[in-house]
């Protein structure tokens, strides 16, 4: 029996867990229309691949990975590309994303695929480009590549692999229902975890002790493969990575590190399903067991829900009563967002869709001050003092927040829990932590645009002081040019006739030798002797005809004759 | 000589005194040389608290001769782009009361612009590139100008030199990845002096008057 920790703080919300356990994990009708948001992830948004118009098979790549942080998306059925356009997803902003819209073709038919049966002799790089082409994220909902967790490099060994069965949530049965129809699969997918991470000395599957049953599923199939489960008692929240691994192993993971850097990789155990699908199978990730609970829902059970269906659909095949409804929530009830809308797709994150009665969760009731009563200090799962982040948060004295350390915040909930005056404290944080982000970037910015602005001013100056450079050189060149002209003038009497002189003699300077002039000339005498000839036959054609221009041609006729004697004359005057 | 000091305490403790002064006095003029701080530390500290838009907005050509101002005992709420909450950390900074924003110098605005260039109407004049601070705005002389978003600070010093009235101030939209959390309203108040507050507002108005 391995030993367990217990972390500090936690709350014990009404579970709430046994009213979607009563049937099996169920199927739906294939939905007319699937949304497939480009980002369901952390990381960058994958790139569509495919074109609207198009048709695509069950399993189809539709949208690659962009860089090594992201995930390809795959058809969830097989069917017609209808749309690439803004859509609303599951986001607590409400706002629109790239999505791709696949209308169904009803045929539901796949992509040829190929899974590999023996990954114990297929190498680890092997199967984690297997596992990064299936598109596969954790499952638990922060929804981080799986690829890249299962890939912490060399120098960092790995040697516990824990997987994360824990489920502290009340309402959501996803994991629950999934351990105890599927534990063989799952087991299958731990080793296949356990093959690309080097067969991790040790291989922890962590789960509460409210899951009797999945706990008695999985037993058989671990007994002799080295493979522990381990039971801890019931506490919200104990599925927290940093929580789950200090109640498995005791250790604290410091704030900005990575359980890698520890030796250790968390994994959701609805990923290791997937990962068994994806190397096995050869099944990309395209769909997930989603808990449909509430008492506004008519049935309250698990479905493996296609990624992209409608929370709509999903509503509409459960006899969902909108009027007793009080707001339809993606995810559990404490750390899960209300939906702006019901046309909102499930994601690969999407664990459960609550949608409880008015009775079950009431309106917020309004908040009341503050009374220090300290009770969510005593709640909070990593010893933050709620009480004095809220009174920072409210000053927005981002210097003390950080000081406290809102930045381990991990948003459980539990102090808005356990708050008697009804605060929102949780969204304060979240709040404060973005206006901190915001504060953050805007630093930067500002850093960046005083860097440009330094160097334009730099550059500027160093314009401006060529300029001058220049300009110095002119006005000292031009000086010089008129000293040297006083010093002339000083010696050569007036100015006036002077310069007339100098121009002359540049002139005289500029003309060629006689030969030239003489060539020049004579060139001159043959062109002009041609143009006559040319004028005089003119002149006669106009006579002949009789032409109103004959008297424009003889005086062409004439002029062309006097310059021919004007150049004869000047080439007799150089010849003498 | 150490006959006299030994004799008469007094000279050896002047001797002891006027010998460790003039050592530290050394060692502190070697110090303030040595480490000495180029420039005045405060205008840098002020210059990172500014927006570093370079609107010019405060009456100065930069961010760095406001702080530069401010640091002299210039008014530190001229600064509209940093707002109020500019006002609050320079104030924090400097030790002194936090005064509103002068709205002389312009109104803060509730959402953050970059300039856009309606690229079908630009002629190419270059005016807006030589008015832009952070050199935010690409063309050539007769050619196409644009301005890179990533760069602009807003300052809007690009839209008045425009002879064609081509550059809009739009305002930047929010995306899904920028996105926060709103604040929750302020949970009520209990105390009764608390809940007067436009009384209390009121009076401390009339006493201003």
């Amino acid at each position: 029996m391995n030993r367990t920790w217990v972390t500090p703080g936690g709350v014990h919300p009404p579970e709430n867990k046994h009213q979607s356990m009563t049937q099996q994990i169920g199927s739906l009708p294939i939905p007319d229309k699937l949304v497939i948001p480009l980002s369901q992830h952390i990381g960058a948004a994958a790139a569509a691949c495919v074109e609207v118009g198009q048709h695509v098979l069950k399993g189809q790549l539709i949208a690659e990975a962009a860089g090594v942080v992201s995930i390809p998306m795959h058809a969830p059925t097989s069917g017609t590309i209808s749309a690439i356009e803004h859509r609303p997803i599951a986001h607590a902003s409400g706002m629109l994303a790239p999505c791709i819209e696949i209308t169904s073709d009803g045929a539901d038919s796949w992509i040829e695929h190929q899974g590999i049966s023996d990954y114990e002799h297929t190498s680890p790089e092997k199967l984690l480009e297997i596992v990064a082409n299936a598109g596969i994220t954790g499952m638990g909902g922060a929804g981080f590549p799986s690829a890249v967790k299962l890939n912490p490099g060399r120098q960092r060994p790995i040697d516990t692999l824990i997987i994360n069965a824990t489920e502290c949530e009340p309402y959501i049965t996803a994991d629950d229902s999934a351990i105890r129809e599927r534990a063989g699969e799952i087991v299958d997918g731990i080793k296949i975890l356990s093959a690309i991470l080097g067969h991790p000395h040790n291989i922890l599957i962590g789960i509460e002790d409210n899951k009797p049953e999945a706990i008695a599923a999985l037993q058989p199939h671990v007994e002799s493969t080295g493979i522990s489960i381990v039971v801890f008692p019931t506490k919200y929240p104990s599925g927290g990575e940093k929580q789950l691994i200090y109640i498995l192993t005791g250790k604290e993971l410091p704030a900005g590190k990575l359980p890698a850097d520890l030796g250790m990789v968390c994994i959701n155990i609805g990923t290791t399903y997937a990962i068994k699908r994806a190397v096995i199978d050869g099944e990309p990730l395209i769909s997930r067991v989603t808990t449909v609970t509430g008492e506004a829902v008519g049935t309250q059970r698990n479905y493996d829900v296609l990624i992209g269906t409608p929370v709509s659909h999903l509503l509409a095949h459960n006899q969902f009563d909108q009027e007793r409804c009080s707001r339809v929530i993606m995810g559990g009830p404490m750390m899960g967002f209300s939906l702006p809308s019901a046309e909102v797709p499930v994601v690969k994150t999407t664990n459960c869709i609550l949608a409880p009665s008015y009775a079950e969760i009431p309106e917020d009731e309004p908040a009341q001050p503050c009374i220090r009563c300290g009770m969510c200090a005593e709640a909070c799962p990593v010893s933050l003092l709620p009480q004095q982040l809220f009174w920072y948060a409210q000053a927005q004295d981002h210097d003390r927040l950080e000081a406290h350390n809102l930045f381990d915040c991990i948003e459980c909930g539990a102090c808005s829990y356990v708050c008697p005056s009804n605060i929102p404290l949780v969204q304060y944080y979240r709040s404060a932590k973005g206006e901190i982000r915001q504060a953050h970037d805007e630093k930067i910015r500002s850093d960046h645009a005083r860097e440009r602005f330094e160097f334009h001013k730099a550059r500027i100056e160093q314009a401006e002081q060529e300029k001058e450079a220049k300009r110095a050189a002119r006005r000292e060149a031009a000086q010089q040019a008129k000293s040297a002209t006083a010093t002339n003038g000083s010696s050569g009497g007036s100015s006036a006739a002077d310069i007339i002189a100098a121009a002359q003699a540049r002139a005289a300077a500029k003309q060629a030798s006689p030969e030239d002039q003489r060539a020049k000339l004579e060139r001159t005498i043959a062109a002009t002797e041609q143009r006559l000839q040319l004028a005089e036959e003119k002149l006669a054609e106009a006579v002949a005809s009789n032409s109103d221009k004959q008297s424009v041609f003889s005086a062409a006729v004439e002029n062309t004759r006097q310059k021919l004697e004007q150049s004869k004359s000047k080439l007799a005057e150089l010849a003498e | 000589m150490i006959e006299l000091i030994s004799q008469q305490p007094i000279f050896a403790a002047l001797i002891a005194m006027v010998g460790l002064s003039i050592l530290f006095g050394g060692l502190l003029g070697y110090a303030a040389e040595k480490f000495k701080v180029e420039g005045d530390p405060i205008v840098e500290q002020i210059d990172e608290l500014l927006p570093q838009t370079q609107c010019g907005q405060c009456g100065f050509p930069g961010c760095r001769p406001y702080a530069q101002s401010i640091a002299d005992g210039d008014a530190i709420n001229k600064c509209p782009p940093g707002g109020q909450a500019t006002i609050n950390a320079l104030a924090n900074l400097l030790g002194v009361p936090a005064p509103e924003l002068d709205q002389e110098h312009g109104q803060e605005s509730e959402v953050k612009t970059v300039a856009y260039i309606r690229e079908d109407e630009c002629i190419g004049c270059t005016k807006c590139i030589q008015a832009c601070p952070v050199d935010a705005i690409l063309g050539a002389a007769k050619l196409m100008h644009t301005v890179i978003a990533d760069e602009c600070t807003g300052c809007d010093l690009c839209v008045e030199p425009c002879p064609v009235d081509c550059i809009d101030m739009l305002p930047v939209e929010e995306t899904i990845a920028d996105w926060k959390w709103s604040t929750p309203a302020k949970p009520g108040q209990m105390i009764a002096t608390d809940r007067r507050g436009e009384l209390g507002s009121n009076t401390v108005q009339e006493d201003a008057a």
